[in-house]
């Protein structure tokens, strides 16, 4: 699966009161989740992001509360990806049970400005900087890890693998 | 390259001759658990998705423990829940009140988990089974609600550290003191993501109950788990206890660590963490005067049978102070008993203590022992972060049983040589 779209750059310690805040949480809908994603440090986001945009990352990204709403806010954003250089555990496992990549790339991060174009490979482990012509490996996302995410998290996931026993 | 204890489950159970740190895995689960907390929201999520069947019926359990016996309606309605669930799908291990004890101290006891077994659990402290030289850890409603379906966990192999333990822990001090003093050297994200493997010839003094309190509480530490190699220790506590068949697992010798931490436990006073995190660690001849008005002695932590020993050994024939309450909970139904048997209960009764039917309830400020505002209170658990025991500005202090013991008596935190 290729991604594409410009980057959304961010600091350190991002946390889940920040990605979707407590007062949202009244709601499960995820397009009621994303109209208020990132408001806390970045207004602008959830009306600007572009389908298929990345949200780039300091370290510990994701840290704080386990919700599930908060990859669930990013990825109705429209966010393709989230690139950091590290991810709280427990996010990094919602994220990917969410069906949204994420990727830990802390070179790549610490080269990124906001606004550059990145490709993302997850096949191969690639990610490439198009503004900077700069290209990184990345640990490539393994084939049951991007069905999960093809199918659009980790229940669909399962569900798909049980009619096709 | 080798692998380290840790890699070599997790490949096991990957089916993989060999796994890296930082590789994805998809493995297969030898026990998933949920409790009154976390398997409602599973559940639910296995009902939606028209699932019949789980897995394997005799490899899931589901423990109602943080707010059973049922604390109010709603949580009378979430056990109701699981108890149907249940029945309905013939899940073996539902442990009903009355029956039932804390997950954590439970499951090992019932001998459910076995050396060299995967476990994961929607609960954090699913890492005590590290004790066992298992893998385990803890993970969200969602991941419980896959593997009850399909028996498979996607994991991320963890780096591993080293703690190289050496020396004899002295009087009074114990495997709690042991984490308490790591998480205070390290701090609460020093292990972040990664796997602690205890290693070193300190290891042959210390009892099983005193390795799952040092797993247990790998995860305050941030870690993803908390294992010990398998001894003689580990397999007379495990053949006791399972029918199950196991396979003993060994780190291989040039097995790979991202570092190593060395601790002479022989150097070590009991430890107390101040308020409002673990790693607020500091020697108990460095506390200073702090009166405190409750003492808690249970939870996952610090609620086996050699917990209850060794307060019942502080407390005997003396009486709680007057200004404090001081509440004793044996973590399993099996543990209450013995306690009977033995005459612990008898101690704590006759000292002026309340002794509970298992339950989490304190220790996570659910029930059966609240904190009003300002009130302090030291406690075995494992958590002291703000509010975690009740009123925002109350105040938990952690510590070994032998230390809770003496604090009940001297109304201040203490240990038992201040006693007089
Ligand atoms: S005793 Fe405390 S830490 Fe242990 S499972 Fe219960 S609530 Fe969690």
């Amino acid at each position: 699966m290729m991604l594409k779209g410009k980057a959304w750059k961010y600091g350190d310690d991002v946390d889940t009161d920040v990605i979707i805040p407590a007062r949202y949480l009244n709601t499960s809908d995820p397009a009621e989740l994303a109209k208020h994603c990132m408001e806390d440090i970045d207004r602008g986001y959830a009306s600007k992001v572009s389908p298929g945009d990345f949200i780039v990352a300091g370290k510990n990204f994701g840290c704080g509360s386990s919700r599930e709403h908060a990859p669930i806010a990013i990825k109705a954003s429209g966010a393709s990806a989230v690139i950091a250089r590290s991810f709280a555990r427990i996010f990094y496992r919602n994220a990917f049970n969410m069906g949204l990549p994420i990727f830990e790339a802390p070179q790549a991060v610490g080269e990124i400005d906001a606004g550059d174009l990145l490709y993302v490979d997850m096949e191969r482990g690639a990610l490439r900087n198009e503004t900077k012509k700069k290209e990184y490996r990345i640990a490539p996302v393994p084939p049951f890890m991007q069905e999960l995410v093809a199918a659009g998290g980790l229940l669909n996931y399962m569900a798909a693998r049980r009619k096709g026993k | 390259m080798g692998m380290t204890l840790t890699e070599k489950i997790l490949a096991r159970h990957a089916a993989k001759d060999r796994v890296e740190p930082g590789e994805l895995i998809l493995a297969r689960v030898d026990l998933a658990l949920g409790n009154d907390v976390t398997s409602p929201i599973a559940i639910e999520a296995v009902r939606k998705m028209g699932v019949k069947a789980v897995f394997d019926r005799e490899k899931i359990a589901l423990v109602p423990d943080h707010f059973a016996p049922n604390k109010d309606i709603k949580s009378a309605e979430q056990i109701r829940m699981m108890r149907e669930f249940a029945r309905a799908y013939g899940i073996v291990n539902y442990f009903e009140v009355g029956r039932m004890g804390i997950e954590h101290v439970l499951l090992p006891d019932e001998g459910l988990v076995v050396p060299g077994d995967l476990v994961i659990g929607a609960d954090s402290h699913t890492c005590t089974y590290g004790a066992l030289c298992a893998f385990s850890t803890g993970v969200g409603s969602t991941d419980l609600a896959a593997a009850m379906i399909s028996g498979e966990v996607w994991l991320k192999v963890p780096e591993s550290i080293r703690i190289a333990l050496s020396g004899r822990p002295g009087k009074w001090v114990e495997g709690k003191d042991v984490i308490l003093h790591i998480i205070g050297k390290i701090g609460v994200d020093g292990a972040l993501y990664q796997a602690m493997e205890y290693a070193g010839d300190g290891l042959t003094s210390l009892p099983m109950a005193w390795r799952f309190t040092m797993s247990n509480m790998a995860i305050e530490a941030g870690a993803k788990n908390g294992i010990f190699p398998f001894d003689e220790t580990t397999r007379a506590y495990a053949d006791g206890r399972t029918k199950r068949r196991y396979e003993v697992v060994t780190a291989d010798r040039d097995a790979r660590y991202a570092g190593e931490i060395a601790v002479d436990m022989s150097s070590l006073e009991p430890q107390v963490a101040f308020p409002h995190l673990p790693e607020n660690t500091r020697p108990l001849s460095q506390v200073g005067n702090v009166p405190i008005d409750q003492v808690v002695v249970g939870s996952c932590t610090n609620g086996r049978i050699e917990d209850l020993r060794s307060a019942a050994a502080v407390l005997k024939g003396r009486k709680v102070h007057d200004a404090v309450r001081m509440l004793v909970f044996p973590a399993t139904q099996e543990i209450y008993l013995q306690a009977m048997r033995e005459g612990l209960m008898e101690v704590f009764v006759m000292a002026g203590a309340a002794f509970s039917t298992p339950t989490c309830g304190p220790c996570l400020g659910g029930h059966m022992g609240i904190l009003a505002k300002g009130e302090r209170a030291i406690a075995t658990t494992n958590r002291n972060f703000v509010g975690r025991m009740g009123h925002p500005e109350s105040e938990v202090y952690l510590a070994n049983p032998a230390i809770a013991a003496a604090s009940a008596v001297l109304g201040r935190i203490g240990g038992p040589d201040e006693i007089r």
